[in-house]
């Protein structure tokens, strides 16, 4: 390669560098780390500033912050427990049973909801269910009710919810694993007399793993860091702790009680992440593919 | 068990059944906002008291409909302009990061890559608070030093495609790098052995190759601002973007004007999704 030749390819690779590098920096790494910082200072008022831990303290003592935080947590884990639970046998029917001239049909028919905004599915929800809803409206005419009853605003309706909105992070990694498997295998052990859970257990799971997993890790972040849905969907002690945060920044103003609770969303999401990859020896480089 | 193997017959129907309640569970929230936006009443629900355009073009004295609806009219326009900044700042930082990663080496770039799928596991609510409170740092610091300040760094518009896209950027960036993959770039040797010139090599021959990919990844980049919710809630300013505009309705009661723009976004983004996934690129969001 000549000199000028080396010239130009460097100022390619700068070319292509310089925003890549820009954007990482300036929009995720440095955030991060003011984030982190601001999560350890006082709030600057009548001289409280410097470094301080009361932020991490006050989300320890105050029952109402460390308990909601749980909650979501294990909510989310529960919510990415039934998503799997409903999309496997969905991915199954799609790729091995549904005739194969209908599969592109059913492709299109399962995405399409889900490139509608999350507000608009929840507000569907929300005229299906509430007290005045189409649902009670209907079960009290055809007589099934005697009187409306609220179905909205409590844990089961947003648990359902959020299974709702997560459901094709799930669908389409686990579609994408299950094409890859060889339908003889199957036949096999279908020959050899192995029963239907035996299959799904020793071959269909284990092969679908890496999907299960790169749809598990997208569907727990989608729904530990949801707002919308809980919010609208759950009861009043439905709380999530995505609104914990919005409460502290938006309502009381309190940026570094903010900033000490995203912080410790950052830290759990990122934690149950690896935990995760670490469980199934991935890595975040293939599961995001 | 398979399409190959013999299937008793309740096996098959109770399959189907499910798949049947599945795709009504998918579909039975949209098609009843939808087919209310119709409805000839005051609140979005049953009984039908027959049909009406009056909620998208209805002008008072009881029925506003949306095409009369400053408010969300406006709103409508703010996602829209916020969008196309997102798709034009997210296409580009996407499509650079593909070619850093897939055609060039050079240190510390799996830690770099690393950095650029995170924003994909980090949730958009901590993504909007940290970019919010940094982006008040750097405008605190700059007036305490010059006096100055600066209105792009508080929230508002440009706060809001900032967020959007350090997130947005990254998807951009998958769907490139997954055609890039499949570049040949012996295409590439066979231009510079021809005399073109790396610039003329990146434009007609590379670009033209990832012409589909880039413009997939411009549209979804397009849906995912325009609906999303959860970074641009801490960053926005003033003129609130409809996602959180209707939020806001929908929180506090509301008409069946919401339908009507439910309506309109439903059809929409169908027919941006269906021309997309038509095209062959990845359809998850």
């Amino acid at each position: 390669m000549t000199k000028s030749n080396r010239k130009t390819v460097n100022a390619g690779f700068v070319l292509f560098f310089l925003p890549v590098f820009l954007w990482l920096f300036l929009l995720v790494v440095l955030p991060h780390l003011e984030l982190l910082r601001l999560s350890f200072s006082g709030s600057g008022r009548a001289g409280d500033t410097g470094f301080t831990l009361k932020n991490y303290a006050a989300f320890f003592k105050e029952p109402i912050y460390w308990l909601t935080f749980v909650r979501t947590a294990m909510y989310s884990i529960l919510v990415t427990f039934l998503v799997i639970a409903i999309a496997l046998p969905v991915a199954f029917y799609i790729t091995k049973l549904a005739r194969v001239k209908t599969v592109g049909f059913l492709m299109v028919m399962l995405m399409v909801p889900f490139w509608v905004s999350e507000l608009i599915r929840v507000y569907g929800w929300i005229i299906l269910l509430r007290e005045s809803g189409v649902l009670n409206k209907l079960f009290v005419s055809l007589g099934l009710f005697k009187e409306p009853i609220e179905l909205l605003y409590n844990d089961a309706t947003m648990i359902m919810g959020l299974v709702y909105t997560s459901m094709l992070f799930m669908i389409v990694p686990v579609i994408g694993v299950m094409e890859d498997l060889d339908d003889s295998l199957i036949e096999a052990a279908y020959d050899l007399g192995a029963g239907r859970l035996a299959i799904w257990r020793t071959i269909i799971i284990p092969h679908c793993m890496p999907g299960i997993v790169s749809g598990g890790i997208i569907v727990f972040m989608l729904v530990l860091g949801s707002y919308l849905t809980p919010n609208l969907m759950g009861g009043k002690n439905s709380l999530w702790f995505t609104e914990q945060i919005y409460n502290q920044i938006i309502l009381y103003f309190n940026w570094n009680q903010g900033a000490a609770f995203g912080f410790l969303l950052l830290v759990l999401s990122s934690l149950i992440i690896w935990v995760l990859l670490k469980l199934t020896r991935q890595s975040l480089k293939e599961v995001v593919k | 068990m398979i399409r190959s193997l013999q299937n008793p017959k309740p096996y098959t129907n109770a399959f189907k059944a499910f798949i049947i309640a599945y795709f009504v569970f998918l579909f039975a929230p949209l098609v009843v906002t939808m087919v209310l936006a119709f409805n000839d009443s005051m609140f979005p629900s049953l009984p039908w008291k027959g049909f009406t355009l009056d909620w998208f073009f209805g002008n008072g004295p009881e029925k506003y409909g949306i095409f009369n609806d400053a408010t969300n009219l406006r709103s409508i326009g703010v996602s829209f302009r916020v969008a196309v900044a997102v798709m034009v700042l997210s296409t580009i930082l996407g499509t650079c990061a593909a070619f850093l990663f897939e055609h060039e080496n050079f240190r510390f770039k799996n830690a770099l890559y690393f950095l650029m799928i995170a924003p994909l596991v980090i949730p958009g609510v901590i993504l909007g608070i940290s970019i919010l409170m940094f982006a008040n740092t750097i405008g605190l610091a700059i007036e305490n030093l010059f006096g100055v300040y600066v209105k792009f760094l508080g929230p508002g518009f440009w706060l809001v495609v900032l967020g959007q896209s350090s997130f947005i950027s990254t998807i951009v960036a998958l769907v490139v790098i997954a055609r890039l993959r499949k570049f040949d770039r012996t295409l590439e040797e066979a231009a510079y052995n021809l005399g073109a010139n790396r610039f003329q090599v990146l434009w007609f021959i590379t670009l033209r190759y990832l012409r589909p990919a880039i413009i997939g990844g411009a549209a979804m980049a397009f849906l995912m601002s325009f609906e999303n919710f959860n970074t641009t809630i801490f960053l926005t300013g003033s003129q609130a973007t409809l996602p959180i505009n209707l939020y806001l309705q929908v929180r506090d009661g509301s008409t069946p004007v919401i339908n009507a723009i439910s309506f309109l976004l439903i059809v929409g983004t169908s027919i941006i999704a269906v021309f997309n996934l038509s095209k062959g690129n990845k359809a998850v969001p």
